[in-house]
């Protein structure tokens, strides 16, 4: 069973605004309010609201279930990788080597009150873009799981 | 002031809505009303000036759970039986 058009189109409309909020949210994880877990939540929203919105068959032909497997485990092994980046420079494991270093977010942080500059803080918006992947990836598995296990279909 | 009769108006929009939860005999209508509660929630945590909270509340609370509750009544029933 599948929802009105009404309901269809403004699920289409909707879904890359929210995946593009959810990403900001991920990707500003040190400067602002929220990180990885709350972005990966709200992408799965989006992911949920197209799940509601079509039909059991119309999933099927979008996406499998696979893909979402191996995000999450991709965002597992991401995380990972951050904390051993650390051990192969010689440092503790999770050190923050790239912080400062002039690398991958590695400017200084200027000195004073400033709205905040994205390219800072070394390894910990890696950790929360592993973060937000490994939550996407897990929420939007457990619906789609849910969703296939009732069939889609009723009264 | 202002800040008090926002959140006295807060907590009545939530004592109405889990009314409604519980009064609604149509289920669709009960799990939204349950997903207006969870929105109130997130306001409030707001305001309490904990927006971390509130992203949190409102991805998981307003949005996950009423799409799994949606996803359960359209794989069962829609309206509750009169209870004998």
């Amino acid at each position: 069973m599948r929802m009105s058009k009404i309901v269809r189109t403004g699920a289409c409309i909707l879904y890359p605004l929210i995946i593009v909020f959810g990403l900001y949210v991920v990707v500003h994880g040190h400067l602002t309010p929220g990180g990885g877990f709350q972005g990966g939540a709200v992408i799965a929203t989006a992911a949920a609201l197209v799940l509601v919105a079509f039909s059991h068959a119309d999933i099927a032909g979008m996406v499998r279930k696979i893909v979402f497997s191996a995000q999450e485990s991709l965002g597992l092994l991401l995380f990972i990788g951050a904390g051993i980046l650390g051990l192969l420079a010689g440092a503790p494991f999770f050190a923050n080597i790239l912080a400062n270093s002039g690398l991958l977010f590695g400017l200084a942080v200027p000195p004073g009150s400033n709205p905040g500059d994205l390219n800072t803080a070394g390894v910990i918006p890696i950790m929360n873009i592993a973060v937000g992947v490994e939550v996407w990836g897990g929420l939007a598995i457990i619906l789609m799981y849910l969703f296939s296990a009732t069939g889609g279909e009723g009264a | 002031m202002i800040e008090f009769l926002i959140q006295v108006a807060v907590i009545g929009g939530l004592i109405a809505s889990a009314i409604l939860v519980y009064s609604f005999r149509d289920l669709l209508a009960a799990a939204l009303a349950g997903g207006f509660f969870s929105f109130l929630v997130s306001l409030e945590f707001y305001i309490l000036q904990a927006p971390d909270v509130a992203i949190s509340q409102a991805a998981i609370g307003a949005g996950l759970t009423t799409a799994i509750f949606i996803i359960a009544i359209r794989s069962t029933t829609r309206f509750e039986e009169e209870t004998p």
